[in-house]
């Protein structure tokens, strides 16, 4: 049985997303327990150059026309060619946009066991572990990982991006791509996000409100602790959805990673899909009626209180300074 | 054009989710169950196509308590059919399992588009949309907010970090998996659900045996330890409010 840890390395428009160096990491160190190699797998057109940075032994890397936007069908049917040449122990993806996409598709195609929202990879025994984040962050799961071969969809947190970046290049191996077959989806176009009037990825300080704030009336008392702290106003997904701020202001896995000195989260529970993108924030302090709310987790200060009736008072001392 | 949307229902995340006694699993005896957010999405994206131009849409969902409600719901706000699948499906329902059922069941329905919630929190073996789109053949696009017909073919405006959007095409049948409806579900008026439990009625379909194969075991569950690197600010509102002005300036952004 190999113990070869495959990682699908991610990216879009000529940039590798920063889940990959997460990935790379995290197969860095099951290799270094179980003694096998890391391969990254790089597919596209023309895109041999993103391999340079990363902490990998080997990239297998495939080019091919039909690769040069990503689509689930594109993907599956390559990295199936490429799993059922080399039997790899793990296949790593992105729980993302492009991993969640193809990992379910080859599970079922190759009959490979599927975990998902995968955290942390460990190794005890000779047995490798998974544990999962589950149900917005307030539940884990853990168990064993299928022999002889699993496919993970992984959640970044788990392991530090800087590990999987390496400052030598990888040997590349160039792999033939498969002869592609009926394939039905293309790529019209992409868009770009619209510009809004703030970049909140720049921006030192963010009073971010999400389902807590219940209504688009209720902005307001962000807004009014923002304007009297010089700062902007974003949100969690819930809120861009119902369209109470544009989605320029969405803080979150489809839009913006933020690193402010000071993320102030107003009514936010803590799901996975926002909390990854605010781990960057040098001080994150959170307001919610929930004490079990997972924002508490990687909160450094938590009031357990009602945002309607802390904020206001906060203001107001705030504007009497 | 023939819509199906598949929905389920998950643990409300508001309540406090307790552990079972095998530590494996959730304890489902209080357990407040609502339709997976972004399965609620789905069916709002289905309404808003039939609006466009002339659709039949079905709702399916797997036979757990409280799914008549999502079902009535659905048909107050204009599906056109709902089918409940009768199983066990209380314990140990995984994606693979239920995917694997919906796929025997699906081909009789002919839909030309299916959509579904792109994930639930409760996911572990990957989502419903792609397993089945591989099981039935069919393509599959998934974090979908926006949905359109286009002689004769699908376009779906597919997420990317960042804001980044990607306009993809699919010939039909395809399945999507839905992250936003373009605009957000809509409320529907108890009187109206109750009206729609008069005038409609739900169908019963037997779910095939579950085979669960591709998914994982679950060895143990637990709930992280919450507020650990937090330190959580006591008192009253102004010492609290008092506390966090020193914080602020603490940081240099007061």
């Amino acid at each position: 049985m190999s113990t070869d840890v495959f990682v699908v390395i991610e990216h879009l428009r000529g940039k590798v997303n920063d889940i990959s160096y997460v990935m790379l990491a995290a197969a860095r160190e099951i290799s270094d327990a179980t003694g096998g190699e890391v391969l990254a797998v790089l597919l596209g057109s023309d895109v041999e150059n993103l391999g340079s940075d990363l902490a990998a032994n080997r990239i297998i890397y495939m080019d091919s026309p039909e690769l040069s936007d990503f689509t689930s069908e594109g993907y599956q049917q390559a990295i199936a060619a490429i799993i059922q040449e080399r039997n790899p122990r793990l296949v790593l993806f992105g729980h993302t946009s492009i991993g969640m996409d193809v990992a379910s598709l080859l599970s079922v195609n190759l009959e490979i066991p599927l975990v998902s929202s995968c955290l942390t990879i460990s190794s005890a025994d000779g047995t490798l572990k998974y544990t999962s984040q589950l149900y917005g962050g307030k539940i884990m799961a853990e168990g064993s990982l299928s022999e002889p071969s699993t496919l993970i969809t992984m959640v970044p947190g788990g392991y530090n991006p800087e590990d999987g970046q390496s400052s030598t290049a990888a040997e590349i191996i160039a792999v033939d791509p498969p002869q592609f077959e009926g394939l039905r989806i293309s790529v019209k176009e992409y868009i770009e996000p619209e510009a809004g009037d703030v970049d909140i990825s720049t921006e030192s300080l963010l009073i971010s409100v999400g389902r807590g704030i219940q209504s688009e009336d209720n902005i307001e008392i962000a807004e009014e602790l923002a304007e009297a702290m010089g700062g902007v106003v974003s949100a969690s997904r819930p809120v861009v959805d119902q369209g109470w701020l544009p989605t320029s202001r969405l803080v979150g896995k489809s839009g913006y990673q933020v690193k402010p000195k000071v993320y102030l989260a107003l009514g936010i529970s803590g799901a996975p899909e926002h909390t990854e993108s605010i781990t960057g924030s040098e001080t994150i302090i959170a307001i919610n009626t929930d004490p079990a709310a997972p924002i508490f987790n990687i909160a450094k200060y938590g009031v357990v209180e009602d945002i309607f009736d802390l904020v206001p008072v906060l203001t107001e001392k705030i504007e009497e300074m | 054009m023939n819509i199906v949307v598949l929905a389920k229902l998950v643990p409300d995340l508001v309540e406090e989710l307790e552990i079972n006694d095998s530590g494996t699993g959730l304890d489902m005896t209080w357990l407040r169950l609502i339709i997976n957010e972004l399965d609620d999405h789905a069916i709002e994206q289905a309404i808003l196509l039939k609006e466009k131009s002339p659709a039949h849409v079905t709702i399916m969902a797997p036979d757990i308590e409280g799914v008549d409600d999502i079902l009535f719901t659905a048909a107050a706000k204009g599906a056109d059919r709902m089918i409940k699948i009768l199983g066990d499906f209380e314990e140990g329902m995984t994606n693979h399992a239920l995917s694997r059922v919906y796929a025997n069941i699906l081909p009789d329905l002919n839909p030309d588009l299916i959509l579904t919630g792109v994930q639930a929190h409760e996911d572990l073996d990957g989502s419903v949309g792609p397993l089945l789109a591989a099981f039935l053949k069919m393509p599959y696009i998934g974090y979908v907010a926006g949905v359109s017909i286009e002689n004769g073919n699908i376009l779906a405006t597919k997420e990317y970090p960042g804001g980044l959007n990607a306009e993809m095409s699919a010939t039909l049948p395809v399945v999507l998996g839905i992250q936003a409806a373009e605009t957000p579900p809509r409320y529907v008026a108890v009187s109206k659900v109750r009206q729609a439990m008069k005038s409609s009625e739900i169908e019963e379909i037997e779910a095939s045996e579950l085979d669960a194969s591709g998914s994982t075991l679950v060895e143990r569950m637990y709930t992280p330890k919450v507020g650990e690197g937090a330190t959580i600010l006591e008192g009253d509102l102004e010492e609290v409010a008092d506390n966090l002005i020193e914080i602020f300036k603490e940081m240099g952004v007061l």
